[in-house]
């Protein structure tokens, strides 16, 4: 249901863009979405409406801009009430939302660009044994926080599935590239099972860009990040 | 309404503004806490901060019933959501909601380590570079104080409260290092709103001492020389 025109500016293969989508999806919103080109000139728009930062995503709602991908979550969560929270509603355990979602973002993305940059298979190798550190972190909150049910948010997809899963396609590409598993059952069983069953639901399904998609993108010319390429490159030919 | 049996502790640092927001927040609201303070933090943290933030293992943390509450924005929206006495913090509409949560990440990721990094360059880099990053976030401030008295329109509100870094923090260590930086001409609104910001007793009785904090920023820049050298 729309409150009023909603246009989302984003690349399609950003995790933090994917993050709006997926709240909007949640929500059942309407909205149209302008694609904004990774790594090419930026638009008027995404330069009027986020000056201070000048990134995607930013949602435009009634003309309004709201931008910062977890920013753009907690306001449809807010806009949107008729539908399933993705927000905790009790304020403790939406402050540990909140804890865990900053903690994704502070500590899951650089190490993944990390991985994605490192210099050779020992860098790469000291790297990943940092970013599997952080998941079997990411492990126990989400024993504590699903209380046993398939998400963090419970029965339903929440705040820190949202924030994390954004990076799940991600994480299938590193995993494929380098010939690693970031998740495994010796330490980190929940998240393991977590992963496909984020990826299999359909709100998810539908709008997540398939491994082969963000693999391809990751090997093209418009991607920063070089070494995944040889790793790839090498992999699939 | 926060129930009379209800306990509420802080575990802090004197001279961390992050802190001293979540204190200024608290007696904004009326809020009765206990006040623990780490006696050393860089070399020996206490068992209670290690047990209550075993992630980051750093201050404030709010502990709410024996229930810890860590990140300093993250306590200053749990406070402002769970006693709804006092000023609200936050405004009600999600828009204006989304703009205060906005300004804030601002001030904390972007305007604060930009400013920082400026004051605490050393003598023989170039900093003109560094200056411009850190007036341009200045700016932004600046720009979003037309037409208010405060961030937060009339009245003090979460935003105010996060920039009290730039006001006390950020302006004492211009004073000591003697850069030019958030100047009258320049910041006249962001000036003000210091001074009037410094002058609610909420605010000016809850900040470090200056003459304490002034020794602890001049022999931490001692040391940084000496260690450099």
């Amino acid at each position: 249901m729309t409150k009023g025109d909603v246009k989302l500016l984003g690349s399609w293969a950003s995790p933090y863009v994917l993050r709006a989508k997926f709240a909007l999806k949640l929500k059942s919103v309407d909205y149209e979405f302008l694609e904004e080109n990774p790594g090419g000139v930026k638009s008027e728009l995404l330069l009027n409406s986020n000056p201070v930062h000048k990134r995607v995503p930013v949602l435009l709602h009634c003309g309004k801009p709201i931008s910062e991908s977890l920013l753009i979550v907690q306001y449809i969560d807010e806009v949107w009430t008729d539908c399933p929270s993705i927000l905790s509603s009790d304020p403790y355990d939406r402050a540990i939302d909140q804890f865990w979602a900053a903690y994704v973002d502070e500590k899951v993305y650089p190490s993944m660009r990390a991985t994605l940059t490192a210099e050779g298979e020992e860098a790469r190798a000291e790297v990943l044994t940092k970013f599997k550190e952080g998941l079997v972190l990411l492990e126990s909150a989400f024993v504590k926080c699903s209380k046993g049910k398939r998400f963090f948010g419970g029965d339903q997809i929440g705040y820190v599935d949202i924030a994390l899963g954004a990076f799940n396609g991600w994480f299938k590409v590193i995993e494929k590239a380098f010939n690693v598993k970031l998740f495994d059952e010796a330490t980190t069983p929940n998240l393991l099972l977590w992963v496909d069953t984020f990826l299999a639901h359909p709100a998810i399904n539908d709008i997540m860009p398939t491994t082969e998609k963000l693999l391809a993108f990751a090997t093209s010319i418009a991607f920063p990040f070089p070494a995944i390429k040889a790793a790839a490159a090498a992999r699939i030919s | 309404m926060a129930s009379t049996k209800e306990e509420v502790k802080l575990i802090g640092f004197w001279s961390s503004p992050y802190s001293r927001k979540v204190e200024i927040a608290l007696q904004l609201k009326g809020i009765k806490y206990q006040y623990l303070e780490e006696r050393d933090l860089k070399n020996n943290k206490s068992p209670e901060l290690l047990k209550y933030n075993p992630v980051h293992k750093k201050v404030p943390v709010l502990i709410h019933n024996g229930r810890p509450v860590v990140e300093s924005l993250v306590i200053l929206e749990y406070i402002d959501e769970t006693w709804t006495q006092g000023p609200a913090l936050l405004p009600k509409d999600p828009y204006e909601r989304a703009m205060v949560r906005f300004w804030c990440k601002f001030i904390d990721d972007k305007c604060s380590p930009a400013v920082r990094k400026y004051l605490t360059l050393g003598p023989e880099t170039d900093g003109e570079n560094a200056r411009a990053e850190a007036q341009e976030c200045l700016k932004f401030l600046e720009n979003e104080l037309k037409g208010k008295k405060y961030f937060g329109g009339q009245t003090i509100g979460m935003v105010d409260i996060v920039a009290i870094g730039v006001a006390f923090w950020q302006r004492t260590l211009q004073e000591i290092t003697e850069k030019e930086l958030m100047n009258k001409q320049d910041f006249p609104l962001l000036c003000a709103w210091a001074d009037e910001l410094l002058s609610c007793s909420a605010i000016g009785d809850n900040l470090p001492p200056k003459d304490k904090f002034i020794s602890l920023i001049r022999s931490r820049r001692e040391a940084a020389t000496a260690t450099t050298k």
